[in-house]
């Protein structure tokens, strides 16, 4: 359901993390009352070094606070409940803050100031409130970095009333989706794959915003649906690639946002499919996959030709050697076995 | 005379409709007609008003879940308090929040809390708006002494300081934390000290003694509005009613609330100091006694004829303020 307007000026070949930069810049320079704070989002504060030593561990704020100043790209001390319930408070207050909590997994020690706080307060306050905040973090396995710093965390994100949940594929809709979030008058959690930092494609040098809740359709079938997000869809996309190769056809889906969720277009394809597999590196239990899976079984199982097939994660931490990452990652091989599967091939 | 006639009397009327009020919660809790449960601050009013009597609506307070008294102190409507916690459609939160979680954006209230040592780390927030827009104005938390040993309160005392925020923290030590005794939670001897230790103002004061209070609250707001950063005070004060109401109260000492009602009393406090400073008559304030006794009846006469919220039209509303 791709009904925004699409940009039409000039292109350039942008990273991930130089989109989500760019989408950053322009926002505050348009609206001054966007601010960023977290830790080293600039780096340096009070070091005998360089200023803006880091701009983000990922370098995605790099060179925000040379342009804006130390009072708009906030470095605090490591005290993630602090930065989140201060950037509530200012959201509340006047402000759009961007909130950088660097690895998601950190969630763990602020989880409070998220999920009892700002994302009740326009419901529990009777409407009055509002938060317009911006989470962003990175999730997802596949850089060694261990079990407590490679989770996905959507599914207990998803799982809260009063957040949306944001999750980019590519460099295009990272931008849209961080214009749209930092305009969105909700609690937005920005969720960036660590592994697609370095991935390219064109991406307008204009504001551009992407809606919430709009699938996009990165490949267009008639034998498989095959839902995936974030670090998934390129796998999804070479899948998809290799299934053609034998003949088969695959619809692939890029939900983009899974709060709220797009459910009208996974149900619209597997109605022409009947057949679902769903991609997603989180532990498969209370997933989105199984979010998806209930979904299209109480609302799409007229459709169905074939049970439903989930991709996942396995339920353990995520482990550090690499042949052990490597297997707990999803990977084209297992999405290649489960639309065979689904087809009885 | 030092203070205002008109000043000493809105401090007493505040102090007397914090009183009223929570006093008549608890009878109409036992009567049945407010769901769930509610925390009382009779006891502690000299707190409340002391701390937001000279603040503007734009002037932020976070609150905690014994916030009726606050909320009252800041502007919130009795009435709209009152529909709330019997959880009325018309309350100030549409019945969707309650006793624990009632905030008014239109007064600078941010919100009570029901999580102990959530507030701090909000007003930090407000603190950082006002700075950031360049405005003059102010946060104030209230805390207790039971969450002065939360990760989140510690956490914000240091984030103000190191961002030089306009936050005043107010640290409401009532002697429990629920029915544990701040000597035992409370690691260090001062909890003063511990904040002064966080590089700030940090003075202690007689939470029962309005004046005493009012005093080093302007000290603190003043420092804020100037731009010099937070500071932090301790009012020792006390708690008339339990943790919760209907809380058997095993932990209190034999005689412990009628001393305390007989000799810490704030509104008894402040009677016997205006009047014998001839500041006011006794016939003053029973007249403002006589009025607060009508404004509580009616906001609890028109609570009880409040409509409920719809489950048809209300639950499903304001989950999110813009499209979903």
């Amino acid at each position: 359901m791709n009904t925004s307007a699409k940009p039409t000026g000039k292109t350039s070949i942008k990273t991930y993390r130089e989109a989500i930069n760019d989408a950053l810049r322009q926002e505050m320079r348009r609206d001054p009352t966007v601010i960023i704070i977290g830790e080293e989002v600039s780096g340096g504060a009070g070091t005998q070094g360089q200023d803006d030593a880091y701009g983000g561990v990922f370098g995605v704020t790099k060179g925000l606070m040379p342009e804006f100043g130390r009072e708009r790209v906030i470095d605090t001390p490591i005290s993630e409940s602090a930065i989140i319930g201060a950037a509530s408070g200012a959201a509340n207050n006047g402000l759009r803050p961007v909130a950088e909590l660097m690895f998601m997994d950190f969630i763990g020690v602020c989880f409070d100031q998220i999920f009892n706080q700002a994302a009740k307060f326009h419901y529990m306050f009777g409407g009055k409130s509002k938060t317009p905040m911006v989470i962003r973090g990175t999730v997802g396995a596949g850089w060694r970095a261990g079990p407590q710093h490679s989770n996905m965390l959507h599914p207990v994100l998803t799982h809260m009333p009063g957040l949306k949940v944001v999750m980019p594929s590519n460099a295009y809709d990272a931008k849209g989706l961080m214009v749209q979030a930092i305009r969105d008058n909700d609690p937005v959690m920005f969720l960036e794959h660590k592994v697609m930092y370095d991935t390219t494609c064109e991406v307008p040098d204009e504001l551009y915003t992407i809606p919430f809740g709009e699938a996009s359709f990165v490949r267009e079938g008639t034998d498989v649906t095959i839902v995936a997000i974030s670090n998934m869809v390129p796998r999804a996309i070479a899948a998809a690639d290799e299934l053609a190769k034998s003949g088969i056809s695959c619809d692939v889906i890029d939900p983009r946002t899974v709060s709220p969720l797009d459910d009208e277009a996974i149900l619209e394809s597997v109605a022409i499919t009947g057949r679902l597999v769903i991609v997603d590196e989180a532990h498969e239990r209370c997933s989105l996959a199984a979010d998806i899976s209930s979904i299209v079984a109480e609302k799409g199982f007229y459709s169905l030709k074939a049970p439903i097939r989930k991709v996942t994660a396995p339920h353990t931490p995520v482990p550090f050697a690499p042949g052990l990452e490597d297997a707990y990652i999803p990977s084209v091989d297992r999405i290649i076995e489960a639309v065979k599967d689904v087809l009885g091939a | 005379m030092p203070y205002q006639t008109e000043f000493l009397l809105r401090v007493y009327r505040t102090m007397k409709t914090i009183r009223e009020f929570e006093e008549r919660c608890i009878k109409e809790f036992e009567n049945g007609n407010i769901p769930g449960f509610v925390h009382v601050s009779n006891g502690q009013e000299a707190v409340a008003v002391a701390a937001c009597i000279e603040l503007s609506d734009k002037d932020i307070i976070g609150s905690t879940h014994r916030g009726h008294g606050h909320s009252l102190a800041k502007g919130c409507d009795v009435g709209g308090m009152m529909k709330e916690i019997m959880g009325r459609a018309t309350g100030v939160c549409k019945g969707k929040g309650g006793s624990m979680h009632i905030a008014d954006m239109d007064k600078g209230m941010i919100g009570a809390n029901a999580i102990v040592g959530g507030g701090p780390p909000l007003c930090n927030g407000a603190a950082l708006a006002s700075k950031t827009l360049g405005t003059k104005d102010i946060a104030l938390s209230f805390s207790g002494d039971g969450s002065a040993n939360q990760g989140t309160v510690l956490e914000s005392l240091n984030f103000a300081v190191v961002l030089k925020l306009p936050h005043v923290f107010i640290f409401e030590n009532n002697g429990y934390g629920e029915g544990t005794g701040v000597d035992y939670a409370l690691g260090c001897k001062s909890l003063t000290e511990r904040n002064a230790a966080f590089g700030m103002p940090s003075e202690h004061v007689n939470g029962n003694d309005f004046f005493a209070i009012y005093d080093a609250c302007q000290r603190a707001i003043k420092h804020a509005r100037d731009g010099k950063g937070p500071s932090a005070i301790e009012a020792e004060t006390v708690r008339f009613d339990g943790h919760f109401v209907g809380d058997p109260q095993l932990y209190r000492g034999k005689d412990e609330i009628k001393l305390a009602r007989k000799n810490r009393d704030c509104l008894k406090l402040f009677r016997e100091r205006v009047t014998t400073e001839k500041w006011l008559t006794n016939d003053q304030l029973d007249a403002v006694d006589g009025e607060v006794m009508l404004l509580i009846e009616k906001s609890v006469q028109e609570a009880l004829a409040a409509p409920h919220p719809d489950p048809a039209t209300d639950l499903l509303a304001d989950v999110y303020s813009s499209v979903y």
